[in-house]
C-alpha cells in the first residue's frame, strides 16, 4: 500500500459530522465474550468429569445412583423454560409489555421447578452417603451440575429483577439489551445441561 | 465470652494469628504503618480527598485507570522485590553451620509471594495499565467498550493485591511456592489460612483481569476510527487483542481449578487428594493450561511496545508488519499447545513428551521472526537512542538469551537434568525481566510524556537502565551455572560451601538493581520536579507515528474532539506527511460516561467476603455476599449513566491547546 498518495486531492482526516451512536453498541459483544469464558469454566469441570467419571473408589456408581426417569423430567422443565424464553423474546419483538411478563414468568416457573427436582435428587443422593466427599466420581458429579444449577439459580434472580425493571419502565432500549443478553444466557444454560445430560447422565449409567 | 461464641465471630482468627513473634514482620509492619500514616495525614492536611475520590477512585476514564494500575503495579514492585532480596541474602549465607537468617516457615512463604505478586500483582497490572491507557487512544476511540466495568476490573485486582498483603500480618501466606501444586496445597498439608489467602486473591484478581480482557476486546473490535480496518491497526493495539483474546481464553481456567481445590479445602471432595480417587497430576495440568498462556498473556504486549519503539525511534514503517500481525495470531494458538512443558517428568511417556517438545521448539520461530523485524526495522534507520529505544536493544540482547535456554529446556531429555532447577529459575527470570519489565519500562518511558505532557528525565532514566541490566546478569548467570551444576529451586540452606560464591555474585546483582529501582524512583521525582524543563506542548515528543500523538498531552477527558479517519496504518504520520488541518471550530456535544462508587463498593465488599472466608467467618461472609448481590441489583435500576460534555466546554479546551501550539514550533516544521 502506497504511503503517501502524492498529487491526489488530501482526503478527510476527521470524521466533522459525527453522528451520535446508540448506546450499548457492544453489550452483545461483550455478553458473548463472557459467556463464551464461562463456558470455558464449564468445559474444565467436563474434562474434571471425564477423568474423574469412573472414579468410584469402592462407593456407588452411576448405574445405582441416578434416576433417569427423573433427570427426563427435569430436562424436559429445562428445555420448557428455553422454549418459554424465546416466546418472551418474540413478544418484546412485537413490543407487547404484558406478554413478555407472562412468558418470563412462565420461565421462571419451569426454571424454579428444574431447580427444585434437582435440590431434591441432591438431597437424595446425600441422604444415601453419596456425598460430594464420597469419591472422586461424586466430587465431579455435584460440583459440574452444582454449578450449572447455580447458573439458573442466579439467572431466576437476574429474571426476576429483570421482570421489575421491565414492568416499571417498559420495553426501552436499555431494557431489550438485557432482555437479550439473558436470553442468551438462558439458552446457554440449555446447551451445557444437553451436555451435561448426554455425558454425566446418559454416558454414566451405560458405563 | 464461651470459646464457641469466640469461634463464631472470629472463625479462626485468634491474637495467635498475629505473628508478633517475628521481628521481620514486626519491623515491616511499624514501616508500613508509619508510611500509611504519613500518607493519610498527608492527604488529610492537603485536604487530597475529595480530589483522589472524585478524579481518581471513581473515575471511568480509561486514562485514570490505566495510570491507577500502573501505581499498583509500581507500588507491589516494590513488595515483591524485597522479597526477591530477602531470598538473595538468605541464599547467599545459609552455608554449612550458618542457618541465615529467615526460618523454613517463613522463608517458604517469601518464595511464593514473590511469585505470585511480581506475576499477578507485578506484571499484570503494568500489562494492563499500559493497554488501557494506549488502546483507546490508538485506535481513536473516547473510551472503552465499558467504563465502569473497567472501574470495576481495576478495584477487584487492588482488591486481589490487598488480600496478599494483609497475609502478611494477620497469619500467613502460602508456603507452595506460586502455582500451589496440589497435594501440597491440599488440607492435608496445608492446614493454615496461607493457601486460602492464596486461592481468594487470585479469585478476586482473576475476575478483574477477565472483565477488562473481554472489556478490551469489544473496545478493539467495535470502536476503531472510521478507516482503520484489521491490518492498519497499530501493533500494539493488535497485540493487545491477542493478549486479551489469551485471557479470556485462559483465565477461566485458572478460576475452575481454584475452584477445585477450593472444593477440596472447604467441602472435602476428593478433586487433588491422594485418596479416595482423586489425582493431583489433574491439578498440575490444569493450572499449566492457564499457566503457560499466562506468560503470553504477558509477554505479546511488551513485544507490541518494542514493534512502536523501534518504528518511532529509528522513523521507519515497521519492517514486516503483516508476518509481525500473524506472528502474533501463530503464537496465541501455539500457547495453548505447550503446557506440559512444564512437566516433562511426570512420566506421560515419549510420544506426548515428543509432541510438547516440538510444539514449544516450533514458538520460537514466529517469535524469531519478530526479532529480525525488529532488526531490519532499525536496519538503515536513523537510530535516536532515547530512553524506550535504549530499553528496546536491551531486551533484544537479553531475550535472545532466554528463548535460547527455553529451546533448550523444551528437548525432554535435557530437561529431565534441568527440571526445577535453578537453571529453570534463570531461564524465566530471563524472559520475563529481560521481555516484560524491559518492555513495561520501555513503554512507560514511552507514554509517560503523553500521559503528563513532560518527559521523563534522560540522566536518571539512563542511570537506572544501566543498572538493571547489568544488575540482571549479575544476578542471573550464577543460577544458570549453578543449575548446570544440579542445584534445585526454592533450597533454605546449603551443605557444599563451593556453591556459595556464585550465590554471593547473585547478592551482588540484586543489590546492583535494587539501585536500578531506587534510580527509577529518582527519576521520577526528579522528573514531575523539573516538568516544567521536561514540557512538551506539541502531544508528539518523539515524532510518533500512531494517533495517540495525534492529540494533546494529556489527552482532553474525550481523547478527541473530532474522530480521526484513518488512511493508513501509520495514520499519524500520514496525517503529519500530508499536512492533516487539525480542526478548531464546529465543536459538538460529546457523549460520555459519568463517574461511579459502584466498583469501589463491590470491589471492597468482595475482599470483604474473601476475607471472611479466609478466616471461617462465615457469617460475615454470608452478609459480604448478600451485599454484593444487593449492590449489583440497586446499581441496575440506575439507567443513568452518563452526560454530555458541552460544546462550549469542548471548544474552550481545543482553544486552550490551539493557542499553546501556536506558541511554539509544531515538532515537525
Amino acid at each position: 500500500m502506497a504511503t503517501t498518495a502524492a498529487g491526489t486531492e488530501a482526503p478527510a482526516f476527521y470524521d466533522l459530522d459525527p453522528h451520535e451512536h446508540p448506546a450499548g453498541g457492544s453489550t452483545m459483544l461483550g455478553f458473548w465474550l463472557y459467556l463464551m469464558s464461562d463456558c470455558l469454566i464449564f468445559a474444565m469441570l467436563f474434562a474434571a468429569w471425564g477423568v474423574y467419571g469412573s472414579a468410584y473408589a469402592g462407593g456407588p456408581t452411576p448405574k445405582e445412583l441416578f434416576d433417569l426417569k427423573l433427570v427426563a423430567v427435569n430436562t424436559a422443565m429445562l428445555l420448557f423454560s428455553s422454549l418459554t424464553y424465546g416466546l418472551a423474546m418474540i413478544a418484546s419483538d412485537e413490543d407487547r409489555r404484558g406478554a413478555t411478563l407472562g412468558w418470563l414468568a412462565a420461565t421462571a416457573v419451569f426454571g424454579a421447578a428444574f431447580l427444585g427436582i434437582e435440590l431434591y435428587e441432591f438431597s437424595h443422593l446425600l441422604h444415601e452417603g453419596a456425598g460430594p466427599q464420597r469419591s472422586a466420581f461424586l466430587s465431579s458429579f455435584f460440583t459440574l451440575v452444582g454449578t450449572h444449577g447455580l447458573h439458573v439459580t442466579f439467572g431466576l434472580v437476574w429474571l426476576a429483577v429483570l421482570m421489575v425493571q421491565v414492568a416499571r419502565g417498559g420495553l426501552i432500549p436499555a431494557n431489550v439489551r438485557r432482555l437479550q443478553c439473558l436470553s442468551l444466557f438462558w439458552h446457554f444454560l440449555d446447551v451445557i445441561w444437553i451436555g451435561v445430560f448426554t455425558f454425566v447422565y446418559l454416558l454414566g449409567v451405560l458405563r | 465470652m464461651s470459646d464457641t461464641l469466640l469461634k463464631t465471630i472470629f472463625g479462626r482468627l485468634t491474637l495467635e494469628s498475629f505473628p508478633i513473634h517475628e521481628p521481620i514482620l514486626i519491623a515491616t509492619f511499624a514501616m508500613v504503618a508509619l508510611g500509611g500514616v504519613a500518607l493519610v495525614g498527608a492527604l488529610t492536611y492537603f485536604k487530597l480527598w475529595g480530589w483522589l475520590w472524585r478524579d481518581w477512585f471513581t473515575s471511568v476514564d480509561h486514562k485514570k485507570i490505566g495510570i491507577m494500575y500502573m501505581v499498583l503495579g509500581l507500588v507491589m514492585l516494590l513488595r515483591g522485590f524485597a522479597d526477591a532480596i530477602m531470598m538473595r541474602l538468605q541464599q547467599a549465607m545459609a552455608f554449612g553451620g550458618n542457618e541465615g537468617y529467615l526460618n523454613a516457615h517463613h522463608y517458604d512463604q517469601i518464595f511464593t509471594a514473590h511469585g505470585v505478586i511480581m506475576i499477578f500483582f507485578v506484571a499484570m497490572p503494568f500489562v494492563t495499565g499500559l493497554m488501557n491507557y494506549v488502546v483507546p487512544l490508538q485506535i481513536g476511540a473516547r473510551d472503552v467498550s465499558f467504563p465502569f466495568l473497567n472501574n470495576f476490573s481495576f478495584w477487584m485486582t487492588t482488591a486481589g493485591a490487598v488480600i496478599v498483603m494483609a497475609s502478611l500480618f494477620v497469619g500467613e501466606f502460602a508456603r507452595t511456592g506460586w502455582l500451589a501444586m496440589a497435594p501440597l496445597s491440599g488440607l492435608d498439608y496445608s492446614p493454615d489460612v496461607g493457601v486460602d489467602y492464596y486461592i481468594w486473591a487470585l479469585q478476586v484478581a482473576g475476575v478483574g483481569t477477565l472483565l477488562s480482557g473481554v472489556n478490551l476486546i469489544a473496545t478493539i473490535v467495535k470502536m476503531r476510527a472510521p478507516g482503520m480496518t484489521l491490518m492498519k491497526m497499530p501493533i500494539f493495539t493488535w497485540s493487545a487483542l491477542t493478549t486479551n483474546v489469551l485471557i479470556v481464553a485462559a483465565f477461566p481456567i485458572l478460576t475452575a481449578v481454584l475452584a477445585m481445590l477450593s472444593l477440596d479445602r472447604y467441602v472435602g471432595t476428593n478433586f487433588f487428594t491422594n485418596t479416595l480417587g482423586g489425582n493431583p497430576m489433574m491439578y498440575v495440568n490444569m493450572i499449566w493450561i492457564w499457566g503457560h498462556p499466562e506468560v503470553y498473556i504477558l509477554i505479546l504486549p511488551a513485544f507490541g511496545v518494542f514493534s512502536e519503539v523501534t518504528s518511532t525511534f529509528t522513523g521507519k514503517r515497521l519492517f514486516g508488519y503483516t508476518s509481525m500481525v500473524y506472528a502474533l495470531l501463530v503464537i496465541t494458538i501455539l500457547a495453548y499447545l505447550v503446557w506440559l512443558h512444564h512437566f516433562f517428568t511426570m512420566g506421560s511417556g515419549a510420544s506426548v513428551n515428543s509432541f510438547f517438545g516440538i510444539t514449544t521448539m516450533i514458538i520460537s520461530i514466529p517469535t524469531g521472526a519478530k526479532i529480525f523485524n525488529w532488526l531490519f526495522t532499525m536496519y538503515k534507520g536513523r537510530i535516536r537512542f532515547e530512553l524506550p529505544m535504549m530499553w528496546t536493544i536491551a531486551f533484544m540482547l537479553t531475550f535472545v538469551i532466554g528463548g535460547m535456554t527455553g529451546v533448550l529446556l523444551a528437548v525432554p531429555p535435557a530437561d529431565f537434568v534441568l527440571h526445577n532447577s535453578l537453571f529453570l529459575v534463570a531461564h524465566f527470570h530471563n524472559v520475563i525481566i529481560g521481555g516484560v519489565l524491559f518492555g513495561m519500562f520501555a513503554g512507560i518511558n514511552y507514554w509517560w510524556p503523553k500521559a503528563f505532557g513532560y518527559t521523563l528525565d534522560k540522566r536518571w532514566g539512563t542511570i537506572s537502565f544501566w543498572c538493571w541490566v547489568v544488575g540482571f546478569w549479575v544476578a542471573f548467570t550464577p543460577l544458570y551455572i549453578l543449575g548446570l551444576m544440579g542445584v534445585t529451586r526454592r533450597l533454605r540452606h546449603f551443605e557444599d560451601p563451593s556453591l556459595q560464591i556464585w550465590f554471593v555474585i547473585a547478592g551482588i546483582g540484586v543489590a546492583i538493581i535494587a539501585m536500578g529501582i531506587l534510580a527509577l524512583l529518582i527519576q521520577l521525582y526528579v522528573s514531575v520536579r523539573d516538568r516544567e524543563r521536561l514540557r512538551d506542548v506539541t502531544g508528539d515528543p518523539w515524532g510518533g507515528r500512531t494517533l495517540e500523538w495525534a492529540t494533546s498531552s494529556p489527552p482532553p477527558e474525550y481523547n478527541f474532539a473530532f474522530t480521526p479517519v484513518v488512511h493508513d496504518l501509520d495514520a499519524w504520520y500520514d496525517m503529519k506527511s500530508r499536512e492533516a488541518e487539525r480542526p478548531v471550530g464546529g465543536f459538538r456535544d460529546i457523549h460520555m460516561p459519568k463517574n461511579t462508587a459502584a466498583g469501589v463498593v463491590l470491589a471492597g465488599l468482595s475482599a470483604v467476603t474473601a476475607l471472611a472466608m479466609i478466616w471461617y467467618m462465615w457469617w460475615l461472609a454470608i452478609l459480604a455476599f448478600a451485599g454484593i448481590v444487593g449492590f449489583a441489583i440497586w446499581h441496575s435500576f440506575d439507567y443513568d449513566g452518563d452526560y454530555h460534555i458541552p460544546a462550549e466546554e469542548v471548544a474552550r479546551v481545543e482553544d486552550a491547546r490551539t493557542h499553546s501550539l501556536a506558541s511554539t514550533k509544531p515538532a515537525e516544521a
